[in-house]
């Protein structure tokens, strides 16, 4: 099958396409790709005759019909009078809502782990181990089931913590009630509105929310002039000036001002007859769902975290001490940006899973982009195939950014081979 | 140094001192407490935590789990036996919900009668998978085919299998643990076999029916066999079609024709009764079975320098990647009848190992990839300078070395397939964990029982999955070639 080469001056013929090292692999391409155009031809024609029985076309007006349904958790404006565009978008954005809570809590909870499991602490080190492997080993439905129990079977109902003795009471420090239907965080108020900015299509945003963004990357900047400066300093006199306590005026006093100018206050839930108000009452679909999406992944980051920290070799930091590092620079400059490189595709990597998982919101009835467009819609509609299919794809555009963003990451943190 | 010195030392012991045990803070378990838990304060003030944390748990649990009940006809029972033996207020566990609802946790809705029949498949599985997992191994394989013949024999009693049958077992098992003996090879033979067989005791029908498709394989091999003497290409060609057409014309008529000649049939079951353990693990085993050789076919296409099949396999595993697995289930139970010819429909478990397999290969790819990736260059310019053809070069040099670096990465893929089998409840299949509970507190006398069925189901996901990884710690030790 592998004759090398013949001489070069033999003419073309037919059977070369298969024999001939330079056209063979020309030939299978071609091949496959005729089959490929053929299943796909098949599987097309196959949809459209089976849409014509039914008596269905494929279009997406659908999406511009009156949606018809309440969802409980909208973070825009949304009615059961807007279109399904709109319920889907708000499904989308329910998605990202819980994907990056998920993500912050349980990178911060994964890395607390990871590095309590390479404690010098013999105990700690094994409870973290069975927590780990408990997480990992356990299906996260289960996860979401026994969590989900909790909340509905355990905690108590809002009227019990009515009353001069009430059977139930609020966690740190008064200020979250967890309860059988919601959970009654604080929320902030402005005495000083500014009003908010219109997006079109209903869509607002703060006033106080832009000025703040302002507030932090103006300050983001500033304290990157300041320490251009101070490097620049230090290359020319050899001193650096010490400059963190402007960075850190920089960081906070705008932000201090602006709480101070809008009156900006934290309210406490307060339980006013049977119900919790004040405070904002968080869906407990979306606490449940939070919270196990947390604990299951943070098990995997935690193993992510504690790879990394492992794969930078002893050598590194007993060097840097004998260049006369600080423990605390020793770790600032040398152990973590070695250990980021390992840690973080495959943390990225997790967080696309979580982002995923989080589609199993279904078992816990929070409305997130497969509650609305892959479900209510879907079912009202009974365009499986035009609801499935965006579905998809929007999931599919997610991840693609989300990895997207880890390539340029990549890009920039591969070592530099020379 | 000390020689210098020799003489200028006025005294010498000529006598050795007796060896003294260590001071007693450095020895024995004070030392190890006081290494390992209280080398200072950050260290103690960790530990305390940690005990704190280990008490909590254990006064929350520890009343309940000691009052677990056993034997009960509902809740309301467990719960007066409770109050009857540890005083009112007393809180218990009811595991007599496990032990009543045992059958329909394993085995689903499948008819109790032929209870026995999945059991012989799951204990066939061992024979078929030993030579495979344990091929260097013999001590290992002796037990673990000694302990399944054991079980499954006692477990079909137990299920009471009909005579024959029991018989016929313990024959194949013991004849399986004798031809162990002389070597995992011969085995093999019924490893590629168990798939059709597995398939007609789980589902019933003919055997004739799942025998087609090895037989096809095999129709396929003679004409490949017989077209290459003459030309080599053409011969892949003609066994892939020999293949094909026998599947698509001739395999119905054949398989019929058959069983009129020598039925060999068993009572059909179908897909909608099988629930619990028995779904999970077959859709599990399924999958985990198909899902490495495509997954490697995968890995291959990507890495390929022909651009098209590389455009192919980047797309495919990039869109699988990329959308949960919950909207490819739903895929199967809803879209599948828009993409197949109008009036074909195929059993929905089928329809879901298809999605599982499919999404399981596409990051065994990714970790496949991982592995070919890693290796070093020198492996693919040997396998070239020693005149190897591709095939030959992968079968023989990459593969292996890739496949042993990727082994955690193909277990914890495995895993997670496993458990990702528990969302074949959302398209209305009977895993155990959701719907099966569910179905069991949808029962008056077991309705708000919670935390007792999720506790057991975890406890065997736990268990099978934590197995899993153990296996692929031994097997990396086992095929560690480098000495360090």
């Amino acid at each position: 099958m592998t004759e090398l080469s013949a001489p070069e001056k033999v003419p073309f013929r037919l059977s070369m396409l298969v024999y001939d090292r330079r056209y063979r692999s020309m030939t299978f391409q071609v091949v496959v790709f005729i089959l490929f155009m053929a299943i796909g031809w098949w599987l097309v024609d196959n949809t459209l005759r089976n849409l014509a029985i039914m008596g269905k076309d494929f279009n997406f007006s659908f999406l511009w019909q009156r949606a018809g349904y309440d969802i409980p958790q909208t973070p825009i404006p949304y009615t059961a009078d807007d279109t399904h565009f709109r319920a889907a978008m708000v499904g989308l954005l329910n998605t990202l809502i819980v994907s990056i809570l998920g993500c912050i809590a349980a990178t911060v909870l994964g890395v607390i782990i990871g590095v309590a499991r390479l404690s010098k602490n013999w105990l700690i080190a094994r409870l973290m181990t069975i927590y780990v492997e408990i997480f990992r080993n356990i299906p996260l439905l289960l996860w979401i089931l026994i969590i989900l129990a909790v909340f509905t079977e355990l905690l108590p109902p809002p009227n019990a913590f009515r009353g001069e003795n009430p059977t139930a009471s609020m966690i740190l420090f008064d200020s979250v009630a967890l309860t059988n239907r919601y959970t009654a965080v604080p929320t902030l108020t402005m005495s000083n509105d500014p009003g908010s900015l219109p997006l079109g299509a209903r869509i607002t945003i703060d006033w106080a929310v832009i000025a703040f963004a302002v507030a932090l990357i103006g300050g983001w900047l500033v304290r990157r002039a300041i320490n251009g400066w101070a490097q620049r300093a230090q290359d020319r006199s050899g001193r650096r000036p010490t400059t963190w306590w402007i960075n850190l005026a920089v960081m906070v006093l705008p932000s201090l001002a602006l709480i101070r100018y809008f009156g900006i206050d934290l309210i406490e839930p307060e339980l006013r007859g049977f119900n919790f108000t004040g405070g904002m009452n968080l869906q407990n679909a979306l606490v449940v769902l939070w919270l196990a999406l947390t604990l299951y992944t943070a098990a995997f980051i935690a193993e992510i975290v504690r790879a990394g920290i492992m794969a930078v070799s002893k050598g590194q930091t007993e060097a840097a001490y004998a260049l006369g590092l600080q423990p605390n620079r020793t770790m600032r400059l040398v152990v973590l940006p070695q250990a980021l490189r390992v840690i973080v595709p495959p943390l990225i990597s997790q967080y696309l899973n979580l982002t995923k998982n989080s589609s199993l919101a279904i078992a816990v009835g929070y409305m997130d982009l497969r509650g609305t467009l892959g479900g209510t819609t879907l079912n009202q509609t009974g365009r499986e195939l035009e609801s499935i299919v965006l579905m998809m794809l929007i999931y599919l555009a997610l991840s693609l950014i989300i990895s997207g963003v880890m390539n340029i990451y990549n890009a920039r943190v591969r070592l530099k081979e020379r | 140094m000390s020689d210098t010195h020799a003489e200028t030392v006025a005294f010498v012991r000529d006598t050795m001192l007796p060896p003294v045990p260590p001071p007693q803070r450095q020895a024995g378990a004070v030392r190890w407490l006081r290494e390992n838990l209280f080398s200072g304060p950050v260290n103690t003030a960790l530990t305390v935590l940690g005990l704190a944390a280990i008490w909590y748990l254990m006064a929350q649990s520890w009343d309940w789990l000691a009052h677990s009940v056993w034997t009960a006809g509902s809740l309301a029972e467990c719960r007066q036996t409770v109050a009857e033996t540890w005083g009112d207020g007393a809180r218990g566990a009811c595991w007599a919900v496990i032990r009543e609802r045992w059958n329909q946790y394993i085995f689903g809705f499948y008819p109790p009668a032929l209870y026995w029949r999945p059991v012989l498949a799951f204990g066939l599985l061992f024979v078929a998978l030993a030579p495979v997992l344990f091929s260097e191994a013999g001590v290992i394989r002796r037990w673990v085919l000694g302990v399944a013949t054991v079980g499954t024999l006692a477990a079909l009693a137990a299920t009471s299998a009909p005579m024959p049958w029991l018989v016929a077992a313990a024959v194949v098992m013991a004849g399986a643990l004798l031809l162990s003996e002389r070597g995992s090879g011969r085995l093999l033979i019924f490893s590629v076999l168990y798939p059709v067989l597995g398939v007609w005791l789980l589902w019933g029908g003919s055997l004739w029916g799942p025998l087609m498709v090895p037989l096809g394989i095999a129709l396929g091999w003679l004409a490949w066999l017989v077209v290459s003497r003459v030309s080599p290409m053409l011969a892949v060609l003609a066994g892939i079609i020999a293949t094909l057409a026998f599947w698509m014309l001739l395999s119905g008529r054949v398989a019929s024709d058959a069983e009129g000649l020598l039925s060999l049939a068993l009572r059909p079951v179908r897909s909608n009764l099988f629930g619990g353990f028995l779904l999970s693990i077959t859709i599990g085993i399924a999958g985990i079975v198909m899902s490495l050789p495509l997954g490697i076919v995968l890995a291959l296409a990507r890495r390929s320098d022909m651009f098209l099949i590389k455009t192919l396999a980047v797309m495919f595993i990039e869109f699988i990647r990329g959308v949960p697995l919950i909207t490819l289930l739903f895929v199967a139970s809803l879209l599948l009848n828009y993409f197949l010819p109008p009036g074909t429909t195929f059993d929905i478990i089928l329809r879901v190992i298809i999605m599982v397999t499919l999404f399981a290969a596409a990051y065994m790819a990714e970790v496949i990839r991982g592995g070919l990736a890693a290796l070093p260059k020198g492996q693919y310019e040997a396998a070239d300078a020693l005149g190897l053809d591709y095939w030959k070069a992968q079968r023989l040099i990459i593969l292996p070395q890739a496949l042993k670096i990727s082994i955690p990465g193909i277990v914890s893929t495995f895993i997670g397939m496993f458990k990702d089998t528990t969302l074949v409840t959302f398209v209305g299949l009977y895993d155990p964990l959701k719907s099966m509970s569910d179905a069991v507190r949808a029962n008056v006398a077991w309705k708000g029982i919670y935390w007792e069925p999720y506790i057991f189901v975890g406890a065997i996901f736990f268990i099978i999955c934590f197995g899993m990884s153990r296996y692929s710690m031994y097997l990396e030790r086992r095929l560690a070639r480098d000495h360090r």
